[in-house]
């Protein structure tokens, strides 16, 4: 019945898009660094739509740290928004976070790992995360919707009080492995 | 084929007195100066605390102007940098433009050369032009300055009309000393931030 679908639809829990968004707009986010991914598609448009938010599409990923680390000098907060395969891009910029320790909350949506069906996908899904921690990167996983609100308030929580560089992984168990269907 | 017939020994403009002549006139910038000589040349004019010089993180000089600037509006915001390290991020002028920050310059010294290295060739000994790549990007005020006189017009209207702009500055190849910012990058940020914002 329809009524019923509808009570039912409202009665729903958020989806994890929605529950990181709220939490990073408890977090004071101002400016939202993205190279897009089709796991984040919810979490950017709920990003893109809010009004105190500046989005930032970059040309390149390494772009996003420079910019944030800026907008901190700025006194602004930001959150850069990427693939796994994009942080590959990161390592050199990545330094200048470390040594100076600007806080920088990535939020990684991963490739490469469970269910990935693209073998280019794999090199760095196997090697990412082990490259950030040996550089000095703190990275907090989530693997199921339900971590995703609390993994988005310790990350945002060691990023900005530590400071420190921080990404969450977004994992493919969370977001559901892509397919490209014929 | 084209070739290239410039020859950058020869340019009447020494970074050293550009960088000196912009800063002298615009001592209210937040600035962020690019690795190697740039960041000398602003050194050398004065060290101050709403410096932030790089050490590293080539390409970044631009995207963290940016976000400099779109975190503080009501301020100028000046980047200064070299031909190498502009064209290591030259995508970022896509993104500068996608964002129309009103208060961000970017200024970059063209000496057509990888200076700190040894002086080996960069893509703009040959062919590339920065500013018509910027203006391709969709950065509507962009110049390229070669004189005197064109340097000091630039200078008078560094931030008269709404950014964001990108200058270059046609210099010679002299090399200068070095004349080293403070290195310690915790220290840069925190130093930054209190006399930007007033805390750590």
């Amino acid at each position: 019945m329809a009524s019923t679908r509808r009570a039912r639809a409202t009665t729903a829990p958020p989806d994890w898009a929605d529950e990181i968004h709220r939490r990073l707009q408890q977090w004071n986010i101002r400016q939202v660094a993205v190279v897009p991914d089709t796991g984040q598609k919810r979490l950017i448009s709920l990003c893109a739509a809010d009004p105190t938010w500046r989005m930032v599409t970059l040309t390149t990923e390494e772009e996003g740290i420079a910019l944030l680390a800026g907008a901190w000098l700025g006194g602004e907060r930001g959150v850069l928004l990427l693939q796994s395969s994009g942080v590959g891009n990161c390592f050199n910029m990545l330094a200048m976070n470390l040594t100076c320790r600007f806080p920088l909350l990535m939020i990684v949506t991963m490739r490469g790992e469970w269910n990935e069906f693209n073998p280019w996908m794999m090199p760095l899904g196997k090697a990412m995360q082990a490259m950030l921690e040996r550089m000095g990167v703190v990275c907090v996983r989530a693997e199921r919707p339900e971590d995703a609100g609390p993994a988005t308030d310790a990350a945002a929580k060691m990023a900005f009080e530590g400071p420190q560089a921080v990404a969450l992984l977004l994992t493919q168990t969370l977001v559901s492995a892509k397919r490209f269907t014929p | 084929m084209k070739k290239a017939t410039r020859r950058a020994e020869d340019y009447p403009l020494r970074r050293r007195e550009s960088v000196a002549a912009i800063l002298a006139d615009h001592r209210d910038v937040l600035l962020v100066a690019g690795l190697g000589p740039a960041s000398w040349d602003c050194t050398a004019a004065g060290d101050r605390d709403l410096t932030f010089p790089l050490w590293g993180a080539m390409g970044g000089a631009a995207a963290m102007g940016l976000g400099l600037a779109l975190a503080q509006p009501q301020r100028k915001v000046l980047v200064i940098t070299g031909d190498g390290e502009m064209m290591m991020g030259i995508g970022s002028l896509a993104t500068v433009a996608t964002q129309q920050p009103a208060n961000l310059t970017i200024v970059v010294l063209d000496n057509e050369r990888f200076e700190e290295t040894g002086g080996q060739l960069t893509p703009t000994a040959g062919f590339a032009d920065i500013a018509k790549i910027a203006e391709g990007c969709g950065i509507e005020r962009t110049s390229t300055v070669r004189t005197a006189g064109e340097l000091k017009l630039m200078i008078s209207g560094l931030y008269k009309k709404p950014g964001p702009a990108l200058r270059v500055i046609k210099i010679n190849t002299e090399n200068p000393p070095m004349v080293l910012a403070p290195k310690d990058g915790n220290e840069l940020r925190i130093r930054f931030r209190k006399a930007l914002l007033g805390t750590a």
